[in-house]
């Protein structure tokens, strides 16, 4: 049979990696298709000359053992995650041929997700897809593409498709998804449909070889073995009955309509690195530094809103996370220990946020705000929810322009603002959370109103808002100095 | 150097790409996306690769091929997430290939919720998928442990050929403290078992499947070898108010944040506690807590956990019965606080 043609170069001349003493035959049932289709393969690598960069993609299957053979770079996958597996090499050296070398279990059952997928992704790379309608590895199970009636150890009174659905026509599938560039069913059962797969195969890596996308081709096989038949009986099969469900043929080729395109160089960066990652530059920092230095032990700011626990709460959509952040950055300029501690995920969507910030001239434990030394509360339910929480003689800050009813607790500070008119009045109702800003340096003291205005470029990315900000810190500052 | 203000999630990221990372997948899943985010965002500007698969299944298995390729990869998730990438992680550390995955710890099981929790540490540290096979295991309590394990994890990874979990909680994932990134630069080692492009390639093979039984015990013999030289070189952890404690606090991530604040006042009233914070939860920190257990002056352990009681056991391994090693723990996303924890700590003192 075929088998006995010369070896291809692609192919080792011995398979050391086989065990046993024969280590020229493979390890294939007579009459098997994989040993057929591998030898295809082998001959387009080595006519195509891409031996050097092709790595084959050993599936789980009777194939599982593909790099006995292939003189190539071999990876053997877990089952059905060859095209994902694939993806990986390729992405990683987009100059390699990748191989996604696959049974109809592998492809078409358990690695439906992943096979679509890169389909539709456009990967560049061969897909290699072995329809013999049935696991042989297993034993002869019954695959997603066994045919309807067909008798298999798990469909023992033939398949149905009441109980098992229908055969998955893979090429069809495919063939479906825009991305694409080559799709093609081939039979091993004649002559001429084995010169159909050869050249099949061998278009679909020139194809990858040349850039042009994601090909698959979808060989109709025999598994002799599976089907309890001889080789000779199980083309007839093929032929007879495979093949009226899975017509052979072309379902597409767009190479023509896609350039063969060269690769785009992808260097490796590492120059100028900390810039691109937007963090500071090495030799930077003295500033910092120097604050840490002068930060020392807080003594300057009022021992009850020394090292303060704040909890910051309102609205989404309020800046509930941002005034956190910028309170947190400005103590990190003048160089504390900060922390910053959002609720996220669907209880954000639920309207409400809330963080935790710590300002410490020490290490931070926790940063987990329970007992709290000061609240900002910008609506009703988070100063009832948060109150409880206020440490007695800690403070409160609370947006009196939205919250009628004020703290209830004596045995705290309670600070009005009405953050979110003054914001009205300043032409931006965003900008409470940054009057609120104003009044809690004013009213604690934690930082100078310079300090809050110099560090502001920290964390506001559009430039164009700082001055608006600085207004607004100046206006919330001046409310609680002057009481309007 | 200048600190820069940065989400635990955000500064993973960035430092895996100083540590030469440049090929990410996954899949979104809270409180695990900003990892995902920041690779999307980062990646292209540094000539890296970002994909969103199509599940955590795709996204271990493109690791899979990218680190078979010689590539510094990585992914990250949460939960259910870890569960599926848990077949790819046993494929990886059957081939000995290097990469790195972020597991953020969200309440379970099932669908849970997506507050933070440390239940995923049996399925992490212990295994997770089949097969006789480790995890190195970092456990980063603060965003500059993030920053600083994105970069140790790819050096580990590599030097160890091994699967590296970064294994934290939503609550540092989703946290903002400063960092200092440092200077280095890390171009990636080559590798020559790599596959890849080149005739000197060819001959590469990355598999995990040794049909010969023989071949495979001496396989995970050599693996086991492998093993025993981490647990013999890399145990991190760190002592905390521990020279003269009588009672032994043990907890990871954030739980030692709170646990730390905890103690801080329990020593301002006179209660000798101190903590033993593992930062590699695989290898365990068991020669210090067997040292600590064999001193005279400490009387109990108690580990903390937001779990119902995973690392515990591994505690009680180390311990060996010599010292009563007691439990608390907070589950469903719940993270004690620093009152519920004097009072923990305290109640074990006096008992
Ligand atoms: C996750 C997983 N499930 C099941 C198996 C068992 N298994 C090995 S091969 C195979 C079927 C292979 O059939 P197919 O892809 O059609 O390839 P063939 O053997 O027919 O070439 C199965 C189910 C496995 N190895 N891994
Ligand atoms: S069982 Fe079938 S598919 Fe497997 S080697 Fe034998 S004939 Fe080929």
């Amino acid at each position: 049979m075929d088998v006995k043609f010369a070896k291809p170069k692609s192919f080792y001349e011995i398979y050391e990696r086989k065990p046993g003493a024969n280590k020229e035959g493979i390890h294939y049932c007579p009459g098997c298709g994989h040993g057929i289709i591998h030898k295809m393969i082998a001959e387009a690598v080595q006519d195509l000359e891409i031996q050097d960069r092709t790595v084959v993609i050993s599936p789980v299957g009777c194939s599982v053992f593909a790099y006995y053979y292939f003189d190539t770079g071999n990876i053997q996958s877990a089952h059905g995650r060859a095209p994902a597996v694939g993806t990986g090499v390729k992405r990683t050296h987009p100059d390699s041929i990748v191989i996604s070398y696959q049974g109809d279990g592998d492809l078409a059952a358990i690695g439906t997700a992943e096979i679509v997928h890169a389909a539709n992704r456009g990967e560049q790379m061969t897909v290699i897809f072995v329809n013999n309608a049935i696991y042989g590895m297993t034993g002869g199970q019954m695959a997603p593409t066994t045919l309807e009636g067909q008798r298999t150890t798990t469909t023992p009174y033939g398949r149905k498709k009441e109980n098992e659905g229908q055969p998955v026509r893979v090429a069809e599938l495919i063939d479906a998804l825009e991305a694409p560039v080559y799709v093609e069913r081939t039979t091993l059962s004649d002559v001429k449909g084995r010169t159909r797969t050869r050249k099949a195969i061998r278009k679909a890596l020139k194809y990858q070889s040349e850039n042009r996308g994601f090909s698959l081709v979808e060989v109709l096989s025999s598994c002799p073995t599976g089907w309890g038949v001889t080789p000779v009986d199980a083309n007839q099969w093929i032929r007879e009955k495979m093949e009226a469900v899975f017509p052979v043929g072309l379902l597409r080729d767009r190479a023509a309509d896609i350039e063969a395109r060269p690769l785009e160089p992808r260097p490796f960066v590492r120059e100028n690195l900390h810039q691109l990652l937007e963090i500071p530059e090495p030799g930077t920092g003295d500033a910092q530094a120097a604050a840490a230095q002068g930060a020392g032990e807080m003594q300057h700011v009022d021992e009850r809103y020394r090292n303060p626990r704040i909890k910051v709460a309102g609205f989404g959509g309020q800046g509930i996370l941002f005034l956190g952040l910028g309170i947190a950055s400005t103590g990190m300029e003048l160089g504390y220990q900060v922390s910053w501690l959002p609720s996220y995920g669907p209880e954000m969507r639920g309207g409400t946020a809330n963080c935790s910030v710590r300002v410490s001239s020490d290490l931070i434990g926790s940063p987990i705000v329970a007992e709290t030394d000061i609240l900002v509360a910008f609506n009703k339910p988070s100063l009832a929810k948060f109150e409880p929480d206020v440490r007695a003689g800690g403070v409160v800050f609370y947006d009196s322009s939205l919250i009628d009813a004020s703290p209830q607790r004596d045995d705290i500070e309670a600070v009005s603002v009405p953050a979110t008119q003054l914001a009205d009045e300043l032409g931006n109702t965003k900008a409470a959370n940054m009057v609120m800003f104003g009044a809690i340096a004013e009213k604690t003291g934690l930082f100078s109103l310079e300090e809050v205005r110099q560090h502001l470029g920290g964390y506001i990315k559009k430039k164009k808002l700082i001055p608006l900000n600085e207004r607004a810190i100046e206006r919330g500052a001046t409310y609680v100095r002057e009481g309007a | 150097m200048a600190r820069v203000i940065l989400k635990g999630n955000d500064a993973v990221v960035r430092g895996a790409i100083l540590a030469g990372c440049r090929v990410y997948f996954g899949y979104p899943i809270t409180p695990a996306s900003e990892i995902a985010e920041t690779a999307a965002y980062y990646m292209p500007l540094v000539g890296g690769v970002f994909l969103q698969a199509e599940s955590e299944v795709a996204a271990i298995n493109m690791v899979y091929g990218a680190a078979g390729a010689g590539a510094r990869a990585m992914t990250a998730s949460s939960g259910p997430g870890i569960s599926l990438k848990m077949e790819g992680v046993s494929y990886i550390a059957g081939a000995e290939l290097p990469c790195v995955i972020v597991s953020i710890g969200r309440g379970g099981p099932g669908l849970g919720n997506i507050a933070p929790e440390q239940g995923d540490y049996h399925q992490v540290v212990w295994g997770g998928g089949h097969g006789n096979y480790r995890n190195i295991v970092l456990a980063p309590n603060s965003v500059q442990e993030m920053a600083d394990h994105g970069i140790l994890a790819f050096a580990l990874a590599d030097r160890y050929r091994n699967p590296v979990f970064i294994l934290t909680d939503g609550a540092i994932g989703q946290m903002m403290e400063p960092v200092e990134f440092p200077e280095t630069v890390v171009t990636p080692p080559e590798k020559e078992w790599a596959v890849g492009v080149g005739a000197a390639r060819r001959p590469n093979l990355i598999s995990s499947i040794l049909l010969d039984p023989d071949e495979l015990e001496a396989h995970v013999a050599k693996l086991e070898e492998k093993y025993t030289r981490i647990v013999e070189q890399e145990v991190r952890a760190e002592a905390y108010e521990l020279e003269d404690a009588e009672l032994v606090v043990v907890a990871f991530g954030i739980v030692s944040r709170v646990a730390r604040s905890a103690i801080e006042v329990l020593r301002k009233e006179g209660c000798k506690v101190g903590m033993l914070r593992p930062i590699t939860l695989w290898p365990f920190p068991e020669p210090q807590l067997r040292e600590l257990a064999a001193q005279e002056r400490v009387q109990r352990f108690l580990t903390i956990e937001m779990s119902n009681g995973q690392m515990v056991r591994d505690v009680r391994l180390a311990v060996e019965g010599r010292k009563p090693v007691e439990f608390y723990g907070r589950t469903g996303g719940n993270i004690p606080t620093e009152v519920e924890l004097i009072e923990q700590i305290r109640c074990q003192t006096e008992a």
